[in-house]
């Protein structure tokens, strides 16, 4: 039997210190994700982390700490949110760090899994990258455009470290579940049992029936199943909260696609084994020859200045939509005259908070039915100087932009903050959602052994 | 008639990467689940309608052990690009919150 733990759900939004402490007893290993690309493109374009360092810094003190106390290894996959180099190599310095001041030795596993546009062409004329759904149109040109190129690893860059003698392994991007599938396929826990458990591992304490705030969480792996039981007593998991955690963030609950397969969930069984723990079988998984890795790209596309402001006259409400069709046109007239510049030289939006601000084209409402509405007004220009001149040009004409119940100057938008614009600094896009054949699994990543 | 809201415990909506949308509705008890689901109310077709995209685009899961429903659907644009309105895709299921079922 395998006994795998999550330390939390991702790296830098904290747990329960005597949570994990608990947990690490008798444990074979701890992990932990500490990426996600649902925050957006910034992270991976701009090498920039979500979390702070001091949060990460916080979490990883004590989870490599119960590490070496328990002498079991710490796996922690796609780095610093995006997993790039830049993110791979802050949190390694971080790790560097807390050895110092902690006195630690041990091998560090660094896993580099940013691969080059080179690469990446190579690959696309080679017939070797297949679209996922929704995937954009790529070129040469769309490839090299990317600030940073990741490719999602499987178990293998892992399994791979700790063989190497790795203690602690730290990789850029991974996919969520190939950090708590490794050690127990390296235990030969057959991959259906083995990717499920990873699947609800990878959130942490998110399969409880309520998660009151992020913790960890606790897998014990045989070839049959898994069971799922937290490790905080204040939390329980029910046969339906787990199963319902299969469903989390994924658009088919039933067939999960990894790298060397797709693991299948239609026929799991969840089993309640006390108040509080449920074990799973009847997971498996369909092998493939064909492995592949999911490429993650962020192409800059310009830098951004915004606006916000409310309106509350009633006048202006009921009219908001003239007077923003007419106000931007007039403002688009001034930008040219003033600044030189076309509509082709930058793009903007105004999103009307209390019409459809949330939903944009989806919102089946669609109008102003209460008594004030924010508006964000959201400029992207080819400099941060074009972007704050456009706002600046934008906010001040809005302004004053006359109605025709009132005559005499109006003050039409309430700006909460000063300056009205503000430089939301460089916007990136996703520009790869493709799968990359390989020959092998070790073709897309580097690994490095360094003593600690 | 009754709100989706009603028979449900939880209608939420989440990216599943950056360029799909996940809408997960899921219940308490085994009576309601399967009335939402015989009603038709979150079919293929229906959802198709409230969000604007081809029917074809529209994949909908019943999972019983679950007692959840799941519909997924690709985003319009994608996640943090421009004009996109929710980077998380947290507020997707909004529309169908007040959806009367029979």
């Amino acid at each position: 039997m395998i006994k795998a733990v999550a330390a939390t759900g991702q790296l830098g939004t904290g747990f329960k210190a005597h949570t994990l402490a608990a947990a690490a007893v008798g444990a074979d290993f701890i992990g932990c994700d500490a990426g996600s690309s649902d925050p957006g493109p910034y992270y991976l374009g701009s090498g920039a982390t979500q979390a702070s360092d001091a949060a990460v810094s916080r979490d990883l003190e004590l989870i490599i700490a119960e590490g070496l106390k328990n002498d079991i290894p710490v796996l922690i996959g796609s780095a610093g949110t995006a997993g790039a180099r830049p993110h791979l190599e802050r949190t390694v310095e971080i790790v560097r760090q807390l050895a110092v001041k902690n006195g630690w030795h041990f091998p560090l596993g660094i896993v580099d899994s940013e691969i080059s546009a080179e690469r990446v062409i190579e690959a696309l004329n080679s017939g070797k990258l297949s679209p996922l759904n929704g995937a954009p149109e790529i070129s040469e040109q769309s490839i090299r455009s990317a600030s940073h190129i990741v490719a999602m690893q499987g178990p293998e860059c892992f399994i791979d470290a700790l063989e190497q003698g790795a203690k602690v392994v730290i990789a850029g991007r991974s996919s969520d579940t190939s950090i708590f599938a490794a050690i127990p396929m390296m235990n030969g826990i057959p991959e259906g049992m083995a990717f499920h458990a990873a699947k609800i591992l990878e959130c942490g304490a998110a399969s409880v029936v309520e998660r009151k705030y992020p913790d960890s969480m606790v897998a014990y792996l045989e070839n049959d199943g898994f069971t799922i039981e937290p490790p905080n007593p204040e939390m329980v998991c029910t046969p339906q909260s787990v199963a319902s955690h299969t469903f989390y963030e994924t658009a088919d609950p039933f067939r999960l696609v990894e790298p060397n397969g797709t693991l299948v969930t239609t026929d799991a069984v969840y089993t309640a084994t006390s108040d509080r723990a449920v074990k799973v079988t009847g997971s498996r998984f369909e092998l493939t020859d064909d492995y592949t890795v999911k490429l993650e790209a962020a192409s800059l596309l310009g830098y951004r200045t915004i606006v916000i402001a409310g309106v509350r006259d009633p006048l202006l409400l009921d009219q908001i939509d003239d007077f923003i069709t007419k106000t931007r046109s007039v403002i688009e007239g001034k930008i040219a005259d003033s600044l030189g510049l076309s509509t082709d030289d930058y793009q903007w939006r105004w999103n009307i908070y209390g019409k459809n601000g949330t939903l944009g084209p989806f919102e089946p409402i669609n109008k102003v039915e209460g008594h004030e509405i924010g508006l964000l007004i959201d400029i992207v220009a080819k400099t941060q100087e074009q972007a704050q001149a456009i706002g600046a040009v934008a906010w001040h004409t809005a302004l004053h932009q006359p109605i025709p119940e009132y005559s005499g100057l109006v003050s039409n938008l309430a700006f909460p903050i000063s300056p009205p614009a503000t430089n939301a600094g460089p916007v990136y896009e996703f520009s790869i959602n493709h799968v990359m054949h390989l020959e092998h699994p070790s073709d897309t990543y580097t690994l490095t052994l360094e003593q600690i | 008639m009754t709100q989706l809201h009603e028979l449900a415990r939880l209608i939420r909506s989440k990216n599943a990467g950056p360029f799909e949308l996940t809408i997960d509705v899921m219940f308490e008890n085994r009576e309601a689940y399967e009335r939402v689901r015989n009603s038709g109310m979150l079919s293929i077709d229906k959802m198709a309608a409230i969000y604007h995209v081809d029917p074809s685009l529209v994949t909908s899961f019943e999972a019983d052990v679950a007692l959840a429903i799941k519909i997924s659907i690709p985003r319009p644009i994608a996640s943090g690009s421009l004009n996109d309105t929710d980077i998380f895709g947290g507020q997707f299921h909004s529309p169908i919150v007040r959806l009367e079922i029979p």
